[in-house]
């Protein structure tokens, strides 16, 4: 690892509801390095989405309840006050978010849009600030920048919004860029278009770049490390490498065994975990993915602590009791890795 | 924009056209209608009511005194049946109030809609919004003949801080004009701040969840900017049309009660007195003038939603 940019260590943030205290984020600790791609994947609700945004300061709500640490270079953003943190925001952190067709104001020009986020950082007066945003949108490959800084959201495809989003979030030259499911809401074309974008920056920039997603397939190409979460806590962090090659938490399993994969012939259907993830409010004791688990045993009341049990890879963690000789002989489901017991969709 | 124009023309005359059918046949069905026996009074005569019948034209095919009402309406010599004044310069006379009472009303319900509207939005749930919602409850609740005449007996027979009513024309003593104006501005102002603080308070928390203010909160500007650019702006476009329509009707002469309470001698007033009368061509021109201003006003409404949410296309 390069420089350490961001460290967050024992993360948890909680939300007060009707419901109930939903711990939405639960002993959340990674590293990230300058130049780095971390990859965030998980299902739906496991608290991807409240991690990015805590980083962000973004869930400093009467409701919420955050505790741990998290520090960019050094600078602890948790506490930080919260001037301090108008400056990161969008300064030093800037975020993509999951749907650009709702998250651009749909009545305010583009170029506009990008201006205020460079105003906010920089005195700087209007026409420059528009010369920067055009050339910002230019470089993220929007083509006759000039002319679409003057027009509205809606005038744009959403592939080329993304561009936009990923135009404003370079704007102020961020050293960290935290890419909340960039792609989900795109087709898959534009999809691979707006990865291969965020890698060529990273590789410009040489920011610290966090991918949220819930495919695994998606992060095969532009990730150097993935953290897998499961219902507010990580199951499973390492290197690419170490993830597709040596996956030791069932979770994992079953999310490789849903990826469609280009290397293979492509299966008629497409395994998915059975199953739903469990309530944030009342979660199964031990182990979250107990109830979803076909190797559950004794012991997975217990907590797992996520740690390495492997002697040939420290960095690589993992929340799981089975041994690693029981996972590698339990993984392999038809030949391949997967999770046994899975569904399977159309894909 | 010009096709819109000649629209939105062509729709105004459609609604004149129906809306005045429309009255006037509900003229021919109410009791007591019979405009003879309003204009011969009591005394009168079968034969004397026979007379008035004839000569008035009301023995004639009822479409042919339609198209004569709205000849008399158009060439500007349309007489009240029960007074015998010109119609049309009453309605000029009362006019000046009527506006006055609409432009001052009008702009102190838009900001204090939009403020308490804001403060009950920002602070949801807490004590600034239950205060200001139980106001707005009270507010909608109060019709302004009552309100009025509490402010009249309170601050202006018992305190003497504001006149007892009447109206003075702005160019004869602005001061007078004034103090005349501010107790029905704010009575009439009541209900209307009322109901668009709450229709702001919803819009505004609709639009607090939206992604755009998100990203608007990732740029690092100020929670204030966050909230007058992205935020307000785009809740206030669904509070334009309310006003405009709002803002119509009370041209229109329809703050009946708050005109007569404080004797502004508005064309509500006029109109009021004429529905009291069963007075058919004030009412008809009344109507008409409400038609025509809600009709003007929702096409400056939809220009001005164009302007505001490039979105939207004018289209007639
Ligand atoms: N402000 C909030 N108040 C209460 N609960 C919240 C709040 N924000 C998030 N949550 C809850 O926290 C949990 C995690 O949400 P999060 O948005 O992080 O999921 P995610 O992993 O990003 O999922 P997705 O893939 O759907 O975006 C969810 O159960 C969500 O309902
Ligand atoms: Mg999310």
């Amino acid at each position: 690892m390069s420089e350490r940019l961001l460290e967050v260590e024992s993360l948890q943030v909680s939300f007060v509801t009707d419901e109930g205290t939903v711990q939405a984020v639960d002993e959340v600790s990674f590293a990230l390095g300058s130049g780095e791609v971390l990859a965030i994947v998980g299902e739906s609700g496991c608290g991807k989405s409240v991690t990015a945004m805590t980083l962000m300061g973004l869930t400093r709500l009467p409701n919420a309840r955050c505790s741990g640490s998290a520090k960019l270079r050094g600078e602890e953003l948790l506490t930080a006050p919260e001037r301090r943190m108008r400056e990161i925001r969008g300064g030093e952190i800037a975020m993509i978010f999951q749907d650009p067709m709702s998250a651009l104001n749909p009545v305010q020009r583009v170029g506009d849009q990008i201006v205020e986020q460079i105003r906010a950082h920089e005195e700087i007066a209007k026409g420059p600030a528009l010369a920067r945003a055009i050339a910002a949108m230019d470089r993220v490959g929007i083509p006759r920048a000039a002319e679409r800084a003057r027009a509205f959201p809606h005038e744009f495809s959403g592939g080329m919004r993304q561009r936009v989003m990923i135009a404003m979030a370079l704007s102020s030259s961020p050293s960290l860029l935290i890419a909340d499911e960039p792609t989900t809401a795109l087709d898959v074309t534009i999809q691979a278009q707006i990865l291969h974008e965020i890698g060529r920056l990273r590789a410009e920039t040489n920011a610290g770049v966090i991918l949220v997603t819930h495919d695994l397939g998606v992060v095969a190409d532009i990730a150097d490390r993935i953290v897998v979460m499961y219902a507010g806590r990580i199951v499973e962090q390492g290197s690419l490498d170490e993830l597709f090659y040596d996956p030791q938490h069932p979770y994992t399993w079953g999310l490789l065994g849903s990826i469609a994969r280009v290397d293979r012939e492509r299966p008629p259907r497409l395994p998915t975990i059975a199953g739903q993830p469990p309530s944030l409010v009342s979660p199964p004791r031990g182990c979250h993915f107990r109830p979803r688990c076909p190797h559950e045993f004794a012991r997975c009341t217990e907590v797992p602590p996520l740690e390495s049990r492997l002697a040939e890879a420290p960095e690589h963690r993992d929340r799981c009791w089975l041994s690693p000789q029981e996972k590698r002989a339990k993984r392999v489901v038809d030949g391949q890795i997967g999770l046994a017991g899975g569904t399977t969709v159309v894909a | 924009m010009r096709r819109f124009v000649v629209r939105r023309l062509a729709a105004a005359v459609g609604v004149l056209f129906v809306i005045s059918v429309l009255t006037f046949l509900i003229f021919q069905t109410i009791p007591n209608g019979d405009p003879a026996l309003r204009i011969g009074g009591r005394l009168a005569t079968a034969q004397e009511i026979a007379q008035i019948r004839h000569e008035w034209g009301f023995d004639r095919p009822i479409y042919v005194q339609y198209f004569r009402t709205m000849e008399k309406i158009f060439n500007g010599t349309v007489v009240s049946y029960t007074q015998g004044v010109n119609v049309l310069d009453q309605i000029r006379h009362g006019l000046p109030a009527t506006l006055s009472l609409a432009v001052g009303a009008g702009f102190i319900w838009l900001m204090l809609g939009i403020l308490f509207g804001v403060i009950t939005a920002i602070k949801a749930g807490r004590f600034a919004d239950r205060a200001l919602t139980v106001l707005a409850f009270i507010g909608v609740s109060s019709p302004p003949f009552f309100l009025g005449a509490l402010v009249i007996y309170y601050l202006g027979y018992k305190a003497g801080v504001v006149p007892l009513g009447g109206y003075v024309p702005l160019g004869q003593d602005p001061a007078q004009w004034f103090s005349h104006l501010i107790a029905p501005w704010l009575v009439l102002s009541v209900l209307f701040i009322g109901i668009y603080s709450r229709v702001l308070r919803s819009t505004l928390l609709d639009t607090l969840g939206e992604d755009y203010v998100r990203t608007a909160r990732a740029k690092g500007i100020s929670e204030r900017r966050v909230l007058a650019r992205h935020v307000l702006r785009n809740s206030l476009i669904p509070i334009i049309s309310l006003w405009g329509l709002d803002f119509a009707q009370i041209i229109g002469g329809g703050a009946i009660l708050t005109e007569s309470v404080f004797s502004l001698h508005g064309v509500g007033q006029f109109a009021a007195e004429s529905i009291g009368r069963l007075d058919l061509p004030p009412i008809l021109v009344v109507t008409m003038l409400t038609a025509f201003a809600v009709v003007l006003l929702s096409a400056v409404v939809d220009i001005l939603y164009a302007v505001l949410d490039p979105r939207i296309r004018l289209s007639g």
